[in-house]
């Protein structure tokens, strides 16, 4: 059993722990001891992690989790003894069939064509950022002025949240996918928002309008509880995502001065180059966790039901045997296949707003600002090691 | 070459309709994929099979 204990502490700021990308040359599939002494698995390869997330006898059910980070384990601890409950319609955490039912009723709102129409509007948001931003002068913070408004402006407005109301979420959210917070702060904060989506739902359902949650407000199928869970969970996912794609994104091609000439001259990269900063940034530090339901062997390891399942996505991604020379940002590369979205029924539901983000988002960027840099030595950027999902905090940025 | 689709498999993550827009799609009610022709031109073959692999709960077959 190895002792291996998950950091997110990392050497170099867009690559994953050495330690991790050490042990995948040692092969796909690791034990590994978790944070509440469970003895699991850690996949650092490529095909075992599709193989893991394609079969249905792992489960994503809280309640049969364990907490690869120590940070995390009193939260699981409360889950799987029930004195937390995740709230119901939160179904990235449901199996099908139960799951098949929350997608199915999401999953028109997110179509490859109803993102690209939507990006009339992102392009508007994202000029009117640049504005402000250009208005406010040098140096800025992008992630402040550009990297966190734009991804939150447009969820709000699909999901029919006021964005002038997001100091109700923001912070909270912040605290949720922080590493360093007791439990209880992180149950009080989940806790904050419920209550906030509660109160909106009701406001909507005397005044329906033109959004998402209205829509299924009057669609009827979901229970007043089971609306709250999978608005909490829009919310969320559609702010600590994007967000962080953008600002690290920005920062790891002003920090490759090649990579951003090329994408410079020639804009038609941007497709590729958004596939590319996904893989090679892969912003998850760890995970997703799943779960055995019954025995199962993988790539020659057997994994006993009831075993515990973690992939390191960053490692994946870099995989050598799946993108040769994965260590190297390069966006011409074909990098579609990563897993940053994860695979499976779980892959992400709102990817291709990501996509439709990323792409208006970079491209504006580098368009309305040509001479856009660091403002700070690249080394003193603050990284977000300390969250569950990696970013920088800031990004002084001058142009 | 010819296309299969299983509807009661598919999830609507869009991959396909994102990779060969002219031979898949989604239907708006529920993301579900739709398929404007089951036997792609040979150009396409090459996409539809990139498409096939990226699925990601295993709705789309080619044969």
């Amino acid at each position: 059993m190895s002792d291996l204990t998950l950091t997110t502490e990392r050497e170099r700021p867009f690559d994953p722990p050495d330690t991790y990308a050490e042990l995948r040359e040692r092969g796909p599939v690791h034990r590994m001891r978790y944070a509440d002494g469970h003895e699991g698995w850690l996949v650092t390869g490529y095909a075992a992690a599709r193989t893991v997330l394609d079969d249905p006898r792992f489960s994503n059910r809280p309640e049969l989790s364990h907490p690869p980070f120590a940070a995390r384990a009193r939260l699981a601890e409360e889950v799987r003894r029930e004195r937390f409950a995740v709230p119901p319609g939160f179904f990235l955490r449901t199996d099908p069939p139960e799951h098949t039912r929350y997608r199915r009723l999401l999953a028109g709102q997110f179509t490859v064509r109803r993102m690209k129409q939507l990006e009339a509007r992102i392009l508007e948001i994202t000029e009117e950022r640049l504005d402000l931003m250009e208005a406010a002068g040098r140096p800025a913070d992008l992630v402040d002025a550009f990297a966190l408004p734009i991804p939150s402006l447009v969820i709000c407005e699909l999901l029919g949240v006021p964005y002038e109301e997001r100091a109700a979420f923001q912070e909270d959210t912040k605290i949720m996918v922080s590493l360093g917070v007791e439990a209880e702060e992180a149950l009080a904060a989940i806790g904050r928002v419920l209550t906030y989506l509660q109160g909106l739902i009701g406001r909507k359902r005397e005044h329906p309008a033109d959004d998402l949650l209205s829509g299924l407000i009057t669609g009827g199928e979901l229970t007043g509880d089971e609306l709250t869970g999978v608005a909490f969970l829009l919310l969320i996912a559609g702010h600590e995502t994007t967000a962080n794609m953008l600002g690290l994104g920005t920062y790891a091609l002003l920090a490759d001065p090649a990579q951003l000439a090329a994408l410079r001259e020639d804009p038609s990269l941007i497709d590729n180059a958004v596939e590319e900063l996904l893989r090679h940034l892969s912003i998850v530090h760890v995970g997703p966790v799943r779960s055995a339901l019954e025995d199962v062997e993988i790539e020659g390891h057997l994994i006993r039901k009831g075993e515990a399942v973690t992939l390191h996505l960053p490692v994946i991604n870099r995989d050598l045997s799946r993108f040769p020379g994965g260590d190297r940002l390069d966006i011409t590369r074909p990098a579609s296949g990563h897993l940053a979205f994860g695979h499976g029924v779980h892959q992400c539901l709102g990817q291709q707003l990501a996509r439709s983000e990323m792409r208006v988002g970079f491209a504006s960027l580098l368009r309305r600002l040509p001479g856009l840099r660091l403002a700070v030595p690249a080394d003193e950027v603050p990284l977000r090691t300390d969250m569950a999902i990696y970013g920088v905090h800031r990004l002084p940025v001058t142009w | 070459m010819k296309i299969e689709a299983d509807t009661t498999v598919c999830i609507g993550a869009g991959m396909c309709a994102l990779t060969v827009p002219e031979v898949f799609d989604q239907n708006e009610e529920d993301g579900i994929v739709v398929l404007l022709q089951s036997e792609p031109p040979a150009e396409m073959e090459e996409a539809v099979r990139r498409a096939v692999k990226l699925c990601p709960s295993g709705a789309l077959k080619a044969v």
